[in-house]
């Protein structure tokens, strides 16, 4: 046989052993097209998918929603939100019972309940938590014969074949005590985990900032090594006993609370800081920022951030109930039928990396993915108007059984007045009326429905519904902006806007004693391919009132440098609740808080006197009809000086399979995937139905290609077969 | 030819010296370090302290090129610049800002990169080099003209409509493969053919274009009438010698690109969900994660320097009157 003879025998049989191959890989699914391996079929799986890596799964680190989806399901801090009752509601989840705060004074004599704010020095709260919690399996707790930890001081030799947690042999548990709470708070003043709160954090708990600076010291005489919290005192928290822990907080701080709901609170075992703080396991990134550890119904058992993180059950989770109690209509609509049963109900969740929403669309179409959001391209697909104005589900989306579940997010995005501006900022009666003229010009609703799909509620103040001191309403209108009109709000005309310009010194845009036309800053980063449309409509809004708008756009860094220093003039900015506390949206306005100069949040550098006063007044009170009507003062005088064009609530738009059940859009709660139930034979029946494949065009193609390469083979022939005549002839 | 390798590989080190400095300065004209901390800390609650803790932590509170501060020598080499680099030329790329081993993350990734990049670039070169000889077979006729026309429209559209349109058809329509994901092993064919099939597809267009103009050149020479005087088929005449004379201007073309196959493609790898080096780079730098860019950038560029480097030695095989020296 020559040579040649072989090498197209190897070719051929190549190709025969690649269709083989993928026949045999095919044949394991029951769909050709299934992004998953062969899976058993009733088995509770969800199927998700993330976007980007996230950036840190350590609690003290990790502050955004892509993270918490992960380790919201594995760490467990002292509270949690109820999953179904509304507005928002606090409940223990580790705790044994949410803690009640008792308040000291300076001399550290115990005061009253209802002592005024000023004798206030410290308040105290005891965390007590429950007995029995286990932790996940880690090698971090295995312990060898002599009963001391296996996996400390590891060489390169014990670590040979080792490059996932996975690798490691020996695995174990133990017991959640109150020192993991405290060595967790610890962490936040670590410097070298930068945690975003710490800042934050010195503010009210007594000796944070004192530990910091004693762990830097330490770190500065060895910076390799592990620092072992437990030697290191803060004075503000301390272990009462092993299932009890408590934090010293400065002056009165109610919001504390929900501080403890997020997983900034969560425990930390030291055996677990003590692992993976081996430089050897940070070569192979085995970190803490990458491998959760947790007391919680799920632990990250695949931790490949270029493609698939899978979290399973956690075989010692505690007892776990889903709600007996929700709203009223949730009884109505299933979502109280699991009551009372053992969470989780899943077994597993897989999460793909998928980057783009194209391709995530389609394979959720198909039944591979078990929920949605809706992305601009895909919205009229899936969603409809009806005449009143709702979102309904499209026919073709009904028809696959799927369910559309809306609600309007505790954020805030908004166009905001630089108030340290000498034209648009400032208390004056001239900056005010431009301040509000421009108000009236700039339409949200429109802007809502160019831009977002109608995903979005006007917004009348910095206070999204589901907060406490919203008011919906002829009530809770922004009358500067809106009139109160056959019971709904109507924005004020472009008259109204002209004449406030006008009484502001600026006539048909022009200054009234220079004569010259008013031409205001716009500071932007707007570098997306939407943002071109949407400086024009901004541009626009200005035009209709004679005002001239210039767009100055720049990166972030150069943006977040002139909001600094104060040079931009209006700028958008948004907000996310931490915690659905209205202190939490109005401390955005609070003077102090300025981000001129103070790096603060309030990015108007809004100063009201009035405002600040009745601010420290609502911050401590309890919610009651009286901190109500504070908030409304408070309110109204945001809306008369108008340091922002209140912009809008953005609604979230989800869509879920018929298999998929349990969905309440719950904003604040970021352990929400215990409670969800699917049913996979459900779900194998339609993908099944949904993706038969279909060959025909495959055979159709084959033919044309046959009846391509047919004429060319004829033509060579031909061809040759001609040029032999020639040279014969 | 040893020498002449030795030699190359000595260039290389001023080459990748510069490369170095320019990434440096291109990456801190455009962001400082204050800047990179921000980006990494977040927008919530981030104060002066905690930036400059950040910086410190990372070695970007160093001076960038001479160290005032420092004393002898120390003043060059306790600065940003030699300190990072020095790692790289012993590919030690260190870590990235988000605390993972760059070295192991490009081990990771290369490989779904490779499955996507060497399937497409072999049967794409052997698809368009067999295409181009097919036209240039039939020169002058209908069926070179119907390709012309046929691969000028194919050049004309875009890469991306290739990739969202065979998802459509292939993945949503007909139900054939996954339309995205990625799996080890010998799983990851399912995931690769529709890529691979479409990667081929949307490069037949220019490839074929490009080879039908080196081979047109060729048939225009002496050798190629001498042969045809000879009496040669006109097959013959455009497999054995057309082909092997051809073999400069394609090596050239396909030979410095194969080191760089390492290093993927950004769009399919997005779309099909493939877990590869093709966005690494894109969003190293949106995140502004100096680290890796560099990493990448000085990979980049030590791969490139292989690629001609392979070009070169591989002009001695086709040719024998090429003598490197």
């Amino acid at each position: 046989m020559s040579s040649n003879k072989v090498k197209k025998g190897g070719i051929v049989a190549g190709v025969v052993a690649a269709l083989f191959v993928h026949l045999l890989s095919i044949s394991a699914h029951a769909n050709w097209n299934s992004p998953y391996p062969s899976e058993v079929v009733d088995e509770q799986v969800l199927y998700s998918s993330f976007s980007g890596r996230p950036k840190h799964l350590d609690p003290a680190r990790s502050y955004s929603s892509n993270e918490y989806t992960f380790i919201g399901q594995i760490y467990e801090p002292p509270l949690q939100y109820h999953y179904l009752k509304r507005p928002y509601k606090l409940e223990p989840l580790v705790a044994s019972a949410i803690p009640e705060a008792y308040y000291i004074d300076r001399d550290g004599e115990r005061l009253a309940d209802g002592a005024a704010v000023e004798d206030i020095a410290y308040s105290i709260y005891e965390v007590s938590i429950r007995e029995g919690v286990r932790y996940q399996p880690h090698p971090a707790f295995a312990r060898n014969d002599s009963g001391a930890l296996r996996y400390v001081e590891l060489t390169e030799d014990a670590l040979s074949g080792v490059e996932n947690l996975s690798d490691f042999p020996h695995n174990n548990s133990r017991l959640l005590t109150a020192e993991d709470y405290v060595y967790q708070i610890k962490r936040l003043a670590h410097p070298a985990l930068h945690s975003p709160i710490f800042g934050l954090m010195t503010e009210h708990i007594v000796g944070l900032s004192d530990l910091r600076e004693a762990l830097k010291g330490a770190r500065e005489k060895d910076s390799s090594g592990w620092l072992d919290l437990r030697k290191f005192p803060l004075e503000g928290v301390e272990v009462v006993d092993a299932h009890t822990y408590r934090i010293k907080i400065k002056g009165k701080y109610p919001q504390f609370l929900y501080w403890l709901a997020m997983p900034f609170f969560a425990p930390m075992p030291w055996e677990v800081d003590q692992f993976h703080a081996q430089p050897l396991l940070q070569e192979r990134n085995i970190t803490l920022d990458w491998y959760p550890v947790g007391t919680g119904p799920f632990m990250l058992t695949v931790n490949n951030p270029n493609r698939k993180m899978v979290l399973e059950r956690n075989p010692n989770y505690h007892p776990d109930y889903y709600p007996v109690e929700g709203e009223a209509k949730d009884r109505l609509s299933g979502l109280l039928d699991d009551g009372g049963e053992q969470i989780p109900f899943l077994d597993r969740i897989e999460f793909s990396l998928e980057k783009e929403t194209i391709p995530y669309w389609n394979k959720f179409l198909q039944g591979y993915y078990d929920s949605s959001g809706i992305s601009s391209d895909s919205f009229d697909q899936a969603v409809q108007f009806s005449s009143s104005g709702e979102a309904e589900l499209s026919r073709e989306m009904e028809k696959r059984g799927m369910r559309l579940q809306t609600s309007v997010s505790t954020s805030i995005f908004y166009m905001g007045f630089n108030m340290a501006d000498p034209v648009i900022g400032g208390s004056s009666e001239r900056a005010r009326k431009l301040r509000q003229a421009i108000s009236i010009a700039v339409d949200y609703e429109e802007y809502i429905s160019i831009f977002a799909n109608g995903r979005g509620i006007p917004a009348q103040g910095p206070l999204p519904a589901g907060i406490f001191g919203h008011q919906d309403g002829g009530e809770g209108i922004n009358s500067v902006v809106y009139q109160w009109q056959d019971g709904r709000a109507r924005r004020r005309s472009l008259e109204e806007a002209k004449r406030l310009l006008a009484e502001a010194g600026y006539p048909k845009g022009r200054d009234r004693e220079s004569g010259k036309p008013l031409t205001l800053y716009f500071d932007v980063t707007a570098s997306g391919p939407d943002d071109k449309a949407r400086m024009g409509w901004y541009r626009k809004q200005f035009e209709k009132i004679d005002l001239q708008l210039v767009i100055r756009n720049t990166d972030y860094n150069r943006f977040q440098d002139k909001m600094l220093n104060g040079n931009a003039q209006i700028y958008l900015w948004g907000w996310n609740a931490d915690y659905p506390d209205p202190e939490n949206f109005l401390f955005l306005l609070y003077g102090p808080n300025a981000k001129m100069g103070k790096n603060g949040e309030n990015a108007s550098n809004y100063d009201s006197a009035d405002f600040n006063r009745l601010f420290e007044r609502m911050k401590n009170m309890e919610n009651s009809p009286e901190r109500q009507q504070v908030i409304e003062q408070m309110t109204a005088l945001l809306q008369e000086d108008a340091p922002w064009v209140w912009g809008f609530h953005p609604k979230n738009f989800g869509l879920y399979h018929a298999w998929y059940r349990n969905t309440k859009p719950n904003l604040m709660a970021n352990n929400t995937l215990k409670y969800v139930r699917l049913n996979p034979v459900e779900r194998a029946r339609l993908r099944a139905e949904w993706n038969r494949p279909v060959l025909w065009p495959l055979w159709g193609g084959g033919l044309l290609l046959l009846l391509l390469i047919v004429p060319a083979w004829l033509g060579i022939r031909r061809k040759e077969r001609s040029s032999l005549r020639t040279q014969e002839g | 030819m040893l020498n002449y390798i030795l030699r190359r590989i000595l260039y290389a080190f001023p080459i990748l010296v510069g490369v170095n400095l320019i990434t440096f300065f291109l990456f801190f004209v455009v962001n400082t370090p204050d800047d990179m901390a921000r980006m990494h800390l977040g927008m919530k609650h981030v104060t002066e302290e905690a930036i400059e803790n950040w910086k410190q932590e990372r070695g970007y509170d160093r001076p960038l090129l001479w160290n005032e501060s420092a004393s002898g020598s120390e003043k060059l080499t306790e600065t940003l610049i030699i300190s990072e680099s020095l790692k790289l030329f012993r590919f030690d790329f260190g870590v990235a800002d988000d605390g993972r081993n760059i070295g192991g993350d490009i081990k990771q990734r290369m490989g779904p990169s490779l499955a996507i990049a060497v399937p497409i670039f072999l049967i794409g070169l052997f698809t368009n080099i067999t295409f181009a000889m097919l036209m240039v077979f039939f020169r002058a006729t209908y069926l070179d003209l119907s390709g012309v026309v046929l691969t000028v429209v194919l050049m004309s559209i875009s890469g991306l409509f290739y990739v969202i349109g065979g998802q459509f058809v292939v993945g949503k329509l007909m139900h054939l493969v996954p339309i995205s994901g990625y799996e080890g092993g010998l799983g990851a064919f399912r995931f690769v053919i529709l890529p691979v099939v479409i990667g081929v597809i949307s490069g037949i267009g220019s490839g074929t274009r490009w080879y039908r103009t080196i081979f047109l050149e060729e048939m225009g020479k002496d050798y190629v009438r001498t042969a045809r005087a000879k009496g040669l088929s006109e097959y013959r005449v455009l497999f054995h010698h057309v082909l092997r004379n051809a073999m400069i201007p394609i090596l050239t073309g396909a030979v410095v690109v194969l080191p760089l196959l390492f290093m993927g493609s950004l769009i399919t790898e997005s779309f099909f969900g493939i877990p590869g080096l093709g966005s690494y780079t894109i969003e190293a730098i949106n995140a502004q994660d100096f680290a890796i860019v560099r990493a990448m950038v000085f990979l980049g560029a030590v791969l490139y320097i292989i690629g001609l480097l392979l070009t070169d030695l591989s002009y001695t095989l086709v040719d024998p009157r090429v003598r490197l020296s």
